[in-house]
Order: structure tokens, then sequence, then C-alpha cells
């Protein structure tokens, strides 16, 4: 998206989490998460109900307090790179009876750019309608955001961090809601940005598509399970040892891999 | 009772006039007392309606409510500062007790289970007790001057003096100059809090500022509208506003002037009589302009909405006589150019005098004229039914090829379809069926090029060939 820029600072890492441990009330629900992202890889964090994909997420971007443990993004941490980090929450976040447009949304992904106190700019506008027609939701721009379709919303909300232009992105299950086709769409964006030297991470739910669409896999189950490059990571043993004998799809799954590993 | 404020005791003295000249007072503005009433309720509406629209679209109006109540404390230790009416006083005091009413809430739901609205019933209710027994208690000392302390409950614009203005200006002056500079934060501390923290906002300090301008607004506008009711004049305008538009900022801007002419107006209302509390009639006018946006906004209004779906039913009821008389045209196979009423009523299965009502609505709409008891279809008639039979005739053709659908499932289907049929769809239905001259039922579709009354084209007439006597 601003190709003048170096995408990552060759050796550091866009993202570094040290003994990150986060709790509910006390009780914690993800314990010593270690982790380097490589950069320029498209990284899905799949793991069970629970598993704490989404409060790993959250915890990194500073939303939930951590327990212990740091967060660094481009050798910083991360409260102090957050220029560099573009988000993508859950749907359900924010209420879609809102009274703004979907552009006036989409220009809220230009106001860490923008700085405090001053207006979006034509160069804003600019850019949030490039970023709405990447999503192809440049003809709702000026719809009010509650008469939209679910995956309407979802690609509303990726313009949204389409526009921070950032080079580490977190996004928090876009695929809810969203239609096979609209799916496929945002995968290939998301191929795109990532063949832009972009880093992403993607909170995934369904397992079978986990394994076509990253290149790394982040196996979550309160802890880290396993992490890297999807073909050593997506194997039966460490899927059981991810969900556990929780998941029924699981065994399908881990028979597939089985027989194409044989 | 002498305990009225100076002011308003010299109104006071002049009210025992008739009403009409009450009003020519109040309009005119000569009096000193009704020029700062007028003021200081603009200021308040403006200011209420503006922070108003914030509670509203975050769905925190219990808040407006607690923070209103939970001021009382505060206005009755800032009346015995100095045991008169003091507005820096009063404003610092119930200040404070908002705002340490808003801090209880904020503790109440981070320390234990209790959820916010619990907290926000029990800060509201227990302030506003401790204020009233703190009230009951100044009225019995005996000495100072007490009076004025009971406007604060239902609020009194008359007994505004400059002070107040004064006070109502300068906080009028700060909520407009920060919601200028920092509408974009604002809007975006409100609608996404979360992302607003990870821009790197100062999302806490946002937050913490619209609070306390809301005890800012509370506050200032106590003296005019009375603790009571404050909350209502934060939230009414708000929600008018919000039937009328789906941008924030034009929910602010409608807000802010929905806000200033209820106050007003409550204020003149009050004005009319003698000694009547100004809050009332300032909720009582903003209700009665939430009713007439409920009533009459153009999109959402319940009368705009019943106009749309009884013109919408007219036009299906035109449309559906006038199918009729095609088909009984074309039943004739078009030898003759006019129907009976008779027929019409049997076709469409009604009593003939039901059936007669229905020919002179069409004849009003100039698509049909009568003639004894017989019906001709005017070229405007003509045409829309040919429109209304091939919409018909092409959707159950759509679904009986495209969708699969058996050719005897489709004709209630397409009773309703017909009726909606936009232009574009009608295009793109032809544009999707390979032939379009018959229905699934072996009828032939009318063309629209065709259309000329009593006039059914052969083939060849049009530039898509599809003569409706051609079967015969």
């Amino acid at each position: 998206m601003n190709p003048e820029k170096p995408p990552a600072e060759l050796g550091v890492p866009p993202l570094e989490i040290h003994d990150l441990t986060v709790a509910y009330r006390n009780k914690p629900v993800l314990w010593g998460v270690d982790l380097v992202a490589p950069a320029g890889q498209l990284i899905g964090i799949v793991g069970p109900n629970g598993a704490g994909k989404s409060t790993l997420i959250k915890a990194c971007m500073g939303l939930l307090p951590c327990a212990s443990g740091w967060v660094n993004a481009f050798g910083k941490p991360l409260s102090q790179s957050l220029g560099r980090v573009g988000y993508v929450p859950q749907r359900e976040s924010v209420d879609w009876d809102f009274p703004v447009s979907v552009m006036d949304v989409v220009l809220m992904g230009r106001y860490g750019k923008i700085g405090l106190f001053k207006r979006p700019g034509a160069e804003d506008r600019r850019i949030a309608r490039e970023c709405l027609e990447q999503v192809q939701m440049l003809p709702f721009a000026d719809r009010q955001i509650s008469n939209l379709s679910g995956g309407q919303q979802q690609r509303v909300f990726l313009a949204r961090a389409l526009a921070q232009e950032s080079d580490l992105y977190f996004m928090d299950e876009p695929f809810t809601g969203v239609d096979a086709a609209t799916e496929a769409a945002i995968i290939a964006l998301l191929q795109g940005l990532r063949s832009r030297g972009k880093t992403i991470l993607v909170v995934h739910h369904d397992l079978p598509t986990a394994r076509t669409y990253f290149d790394w896999l982040l196996l979550l189950n309160m802890r880290v399970v396993a992490f890297g490059p999807t073909d050593q990571v997506f194997t039966s043993e460490l899927l059981q040892k991810t969900y556990g004998g929780r998941l029924t799809v699981l065994s399908e799954v881990a028979e597939a891999v089985g027989a194409k590993a044989r | 009772m002498a305990s009225l404020t100076a002011e308003a005791a010299k109104i006071g003295d002049l009210t025992q006039t008739r009403w009409t000249e009450q009003a020519w007072r109040f309009v005119s503005l000569a009096d000193p007392a009704v020029r700062y009433a007028c003021l200081g309720t603009v200021l308040l509406g403006i200011v209420c309606g503006l922070l108003g629209s914030f509670l509203v679209v975050r769905r925190m109006a219990l808040l407006g409510d607690a923070l209103s109540h939970a001021v009382l404390p505060g206005v009755a230790l800032g009346f015995l500062w100095n045991l008169e009416k003091d507005p820096v006083a009063i404003f610092i005091g119930a200040l404070v007790a908002g705002l340490a009413g808003s801090a209880t809430v904020s503790l109440l739901t981070r320390t234990t289970r209790l959820k916010e609205d619990t907290a926000l019933g029990m800060v509201l209710a227990s302030f506003f007790g401790v204020g009233l027994c703190l009230m009951s208690m100044f009225q019995r000392l005996p000495t100072g001057n007490k009076s004025g302390i009971e406007t604060f409950l239902f609020g009194q614009a008359a007994a505004l003096g400059p002070g107040d203005i004064r006070v109502m200006g300068s906080v009028a002056l700060v909520v407009v100059l920060l919601l200028v500079a920092g509408y974009k934060e604002f809007l975006l501390v409100s609608f996404d809090p979360g992302f607003a923290r990870v821009l790197a906002l100062p999302t806490v300090w946002f937050e913490r500022l619209l609070v306390m301008l809301l005890a800012f607004a509370v506050v200032s506008a106590l003296q005019a509208v009375g603790v009571v009711l404050v909350s209502a004049m934060l939230i009414i305008p708000a929600a008018t506003a919000s039937l009328l538009t789906d941008r924030f900022h034009r929910v602010l801007v409608w807000s802010a002037c929905l806000g200033m002419v209820s106050s007003l107006s409550g204020a003149f209302l009050s004005f009319l009589g003698t000694r009547l509390p100004t809050g009332p009639f300032m909720v009582l006018s903003a209700s009665l302009l939430f009713a007439m946006a409920l009533l009459f906004s153009p999109r959402q209004g319940m009368v705009p909405r019943w106009y749309r779906q009884r013109s919408q039913k007219i036009r299906i009821d035109h449309e559906n006589t006038l199918k009729a008389i095609y088909q009984v045209l074309e039943a004739e196979e078009f030898t003759g150019e006019t129907v009976t009423v008779a027929a019409l009523a049997a076709r469409r299965r009604v009593a003939p005098a039901a059936a007669a009502v229905e020919i002179r609505s069409l004849v009003s709409a100039h698509y049909a004229t009568l003639s004894g008891d017989r019906v001709a279809l005017t070229p405007s008639g003509w045409q829309r039914a040919c429109a209304i039979v091939r919409n018909h005739r092409l959707w159950e053709l759509y679904l009986t090829h495209t969708a699969q659908i058996a050719a005897d499932h489709v004709h209630d289907d397409a009773e309703k379809i017909e009726h909606v049929l936009g232009e574009a769809t009608v295009r793109e239905l032809e544009r999707r069926l390979p032939r379009i001259d018959t229905d699934p039922h072996g009828r032939p579709i009318p063309s629209l090029a065709s259309a000329v009354a009593g006039q059914p084209a052969s083939g060849g007439a049009s530039d898509r060939p599809l003569g409706y006597g051609g079967r015969s």
C-alpha cells in the first residue's frame, strides 16, 4: 500500500511475545505464551473454543491487562509501535445501529495518522475509498452501517484496518458470517498484503480451511501447543494435542492429514 | 410564599395581568429577567442537546439520569457555603457531587459483581435521598436567606440572574469548542473504544472529559429545568434527533436545535401562568416535538409510512383490476375493446358493486373510462395492464425455467412479485430467458412496445415480436 516504506527491518521480528500470561478475574486463560512471528507471513491462530485465541490478540493490542510477560512489535514495546499495527476486532464489538456511514467507519482507520484534533483531508478520503474498493464495498460508502449484512460489516472493518496502512495486522475472526465467495476474496486480499511484506495474524476457527489459507499456524489451547510453518505443524499428533478429544471433526481432519502424509 | 428569588418576585408582582400581556412581555424581551431567562434556556437547550446525543447513541441514557440526581447533595452543600444562592458555590458543589456519583458507579461496577444499571440506579436514588434530607434540614434553619433552594427541584427560568448566565455561557462555550475540536475523537471513542485505544488515542481521557462535560451540562441546567427533569432534556431532544437522521454530526446539530426550541418554548409556557415551574413545561415541549417526529419524520414517521403503504395498496388494487380487464379481453381473444362490469366482477370473484367501486377508482386515475356498464381502457391504462400481465408471466416463466419450479407452483408467487418487479429486474429477466413469448401455462406474454389501446399488435410490430393474438 505504501511501497516507499520498508515493510520490516531486517532481522527485527514484526512481533515478539515473551512469557505472556493473561488472567480474567485471577483465573489464567493464557499461560506463558512465547512467540516470534516471522515477517511477511500469513499466520493463522487456531484452537478450540475457550483456547484464548481472541484473548491473545486483545492482550497483544493492550486491550486486556497482562498478568505477566511483554509484547514487542518491530523491536519496541507494542504500545510504542501502534502506528504500524492494524486491527480488525470481532464484529460484535460495536453497535451497528450507531448513526455513522460506511465511509465514516473506514475513515476511522486514518485517525491514528491524522493526529489529534485534526480533520480527515482529501487524501484520507481517497485512501478510504481505495480500501473500500479493495473489499468491493465502494458502492455502499454512503450507507448507514445498520443496513449492511454481516459479511458486508466484516468487510467494512477490514477496509478500516487497510486504511491504517500498517505493517502488522491482527484480525479477530474476520470470516464469521461471511459467505464462501467473500471469504475467498478476503483471503486473496490478505495474501496480496502478505506478498507486499506485511505480517498478518488471523484468528480462525475452521480447521480444514486453516490449512490451505495460512503459511504459518499457531496451535493454541490456553498455551502454545505448536507454532511453525503449516506443513510442519498441521499434523494429526499436534492437532490431537490442541483439541484433545473434544472435536469429532478432528479425527476426520487428522485422517485426511495422515492420508496425505502417506 | 415569599420564597421566590428577587427576580421572580419582581415578575410575580405583575403576573396578575392577562396572559396575552404576559406573552407580550416575554416576546418583547423588555424585562431584563425575561432576557436572562431566554438566554439561559437557549444555552441550556444547546448544551443538553449536544451532550445528550452521546448518551443516546451510546445507550447510556441512565447515566444522565443518575448524574442529574446525584448533584442534589452538592447543590444543598453549595447553599450551606454562605447560606445564599451563590451560582459559583452551587456550581462547584453540584459538580463535585456529580463526579463523586459517577466515580461511585464505576467503582461499584469494577469491584463488585453488580452490573452497571444496578449501580446507576443505586447511586441515583441514594445521592438524591441524601440531597433531599440536606435540603429539608436547611429549610428549617432559623437564619439566612434560603429562598430559591426549591427551584432546583423543578426549575425556575425566571430565577436566573446574570451570575447564572455567566456560568451557563462559559459551560456552553467550553462544550461547543471541545466538541468541534474533538468531534473525530469523541465519535471514535463512542463508536468503538477498543479501536480508539489501538490507535493510541487517549481513550480514557476522552471518556473522562465526556463525563465531565456531561456533569457541567447537568449542573448548569439545574436552575432552569430542575434536578428531577434535567435527564429528560438530555435524552428527549437527542432521541428525537436520532429519529430524524442517521449521521452523528446531524444528530448533534438537530439535537441542539430541538433542545433549544423545547427549552425556550417551555420557558415561555411557564411564564404565561403565575409561579409555574419551568422544567415540566420544557419537558412537555420536548415530548411534543418527539411525538411530532415519531408521527411525521419523513423516513421513519408513522404518518409518512402509513401514507406510503396506502398508496402502494391503491396501486396494487389498480393493477389487479387492470389485469382482470386484460384477462377478460384476452378470454374474448381481443375481439372487443370493452368489458362489462359484470364480466369484470365475475373475473375478480367480487360482487358487482365492489367491481363498480374498483372501476370508479380506475376512472379517477385516468386508467379507464366508463360508459353505461362497459369499461374501456385508456392508453395509459392499457399500457399498465400489459406491463403487469407481462411481469406476472415473465416471473412465472423465470421460476419454471431457471429455478426449476413446477408450473402449477408459480402462480401465487407471481401474484405478489408482479407488483414489485422494477424496470431493471424486468430487463434482467428478458435477458436471462431464452424465449419470452409464452408463459408456462401456454398463454402469450404481452410486449410493451406493441401496447396500443384496444389494438393488440400482431407480431412484427415491435423489435420483439410477441403478438398477443398470435396464438388464436
